[in-house]
């Protein structure tokens, strides 16, 4: 790189962590919020979640039956496109993994879609294989609506618009569309190692 | 869904700092000469990233102030004490330093005019920035679309633009500004004097007949309760659109 901003030295960062922030990234300790609009109320005996699209019978979950599902609990540094890191943040949910259990698809992607109307793809195969979780628990408590309660999608290797808040259920795709961010500016895919942001990157 | 004014990729380019406006005690307007820039829609942002000698990067995103008619690209940053980039951009940048940016970014918290729907405007602190160049872009456009701002600051001297919303309140084209002070009042004070609440939105919005579209930006717990007032007073959610920021940042 060839530009150097005059008189800047930064903050630097401890070795330990830095190999663990991607590029474009700072660490954070508090958990910021972003979200588009008013934050959905939800109420747990409505909450329900649904598997549908490209396959045979949708498939579909009260809060009482989700909770039955087993549970995982996972460790994950998460990264925001607004450009803040969080590590080791702790949740607790039932992974995808466990929800497309038995069912036969042809497609290749997925649209999460949200209470209050949010979307956001993904290929399917990033939100299989241990990579995706739908969480209701972070920090040992209920996660609360503004962090996308009763439960949101966790895909911590993409960035975090990705793991849709407030989401209530999965659709599966043939071929790749664009959710609500993806429309607006924001990368098909989100990788925040090769900081895919925004169109074209 | 929004078109975005987004078309390709978005390259780093330079801009050259024209003009500093110290806004506030804490807030600063960085006035930029953008050579190769394609333009803005009102209430996106740009990301700036800062590079030390040694090769060391930071990355932040900032909203842009200025209208998208104005042929300088403004952002307006507070300076955040602990931070890493704002104590460089607010204290430290010169008149005639370079900046490294790209933008513009984002196509839902924006507004292009030409709308007959009256627009309710927001605002908690530096959260004002998106919307002033909502209003900018209304006074440039010549734009008459009735627009009511609620804008709540700490103190008087808190107030970010307040000469230049008085002056565009003056004109008298359909813009009316509200303010309110949280923590401290000057003798005299006719504004608000208190947190944004229910009943003060209720005396500031549209009615829900006029079906308005509303923009709300702030500190997340601000934009939070307004939000969730405005639901409340049954306000249409997909009308109202937000940007918060958190504690954090820098």
């Amino acid at each position: 790189m060839s530009f150097i901003s005059r008189g800047f030295r930064g903050k630097r960062r401890d070795t330990a962590s830095s190999s663990r922030v991607p590029p474009g990234q700072y660490v954070v300790n508090d958990f910021p919020v972003l979200s588009a609009g008013p934050t959905p109320r939800v109420a747990l005996p409505e909450w329900t979640f649904v598997v549908e699209g490209e396959i045979d019978e949708p498939k579909k979950w009260t809060w009482e039956e989700f909770r039955k599902l087993p549970v995982e609990e996972v460790t994950k540094d998460i990264h925001c496109v607004t450009k803040w890191t969080k590590l080791d943040t702790a949740w607790k949910g039932v992974s995808v993994d466990t929800i497309l259990e038995g069912l036969e698809t042809a497609a290749e992607f997925v649209m999460a879609f949200s209470y209050g109307g949010y979307t956001t793809n993904l290929p399917l195969e990033d939100v299989t294989g241990g990579k995706a979780w739908v969480a209701y628990e972070f920090d040992g408590q209920p996660l609360h609506p503004e962090h996308g309660g009763p439960a949101r999608l966790l895909v911590p290797h993409l960035y975090f618009w990705k793991s849709a808040k407030w989401v209530r259920g999965l659709r599966l795709l043939k071929q790749d569309q664009p959710g609500f961010w993806e429309s607006n500016g924001y990368n098909m895919y989100g990788d925040p190692w090769r900081e895919q942001r925004y169109w074209g990157d | 869904m929004a078109r975005t004014a987004v078309l390709g990729r978005l390259n780093w380019q330079l801009g050259n700092v024209a003009e500093l406006v110290q806004e506030t005690p804490r807030v600063a307007s960085l006035v930029l000469d953008v050579p190769e820039w394609q333009g803005h829609l009102a209430g996106q942002h740009v990301d700036v990233r800062l590079t030390a000698d040694d090769g060391y990067q930071a990355e932040r995103s900032y909203s842009i102030a200025s209208a998208p008619e104005d042929p300088r690209l403004a952002i307006t940053v507070e300076r955040l004490d602990d931070g890493e980039v704002s104590p460089y951009l607010v204290g430290e940048v010169r008149k005639g330093d370079k900046i490294e940016l790209r933008g513009p970014i984002g196509g839902y918290f924006v507004w292009r005019g030409g709308d007959d729907r009256p627009l309710l405007l927001v605002a908690g602190g530096s959260g004002i920035v998106p919307l002033m160049a909502m209003i900018r872009h209304r006074s440039a456009g010549k734009s008459t679309t009735p627009t009511r701002l609620l804008y709540s600051s700490r103190s008087e001297d808190d107030i970010i633009y307040k000469a230049e919303l008085g002056a565009l309140a003056a004109v008298g084209d359909g813009l009316t500004v509200a303010h309110c002070l949280t923590r401290m009042q000057p003798p005299g004070w006719r504004g608000y004097a208190r947190r944004i609440d229910r009943a003060m939105l209720e005396e500031v919005a549209w009615p829900k007949a006029q079906n308005p579209i509303i923009f709300v930006c702030g500190p997340t717990p601000m934009v939070e309760a307004v939000a969730g007032h405005l639901v409340d007073m049954s306000f249409d959610a997909a009308s109202i659109k937000t940007e918060r920021f958190g504690p954090t940042g820098g």
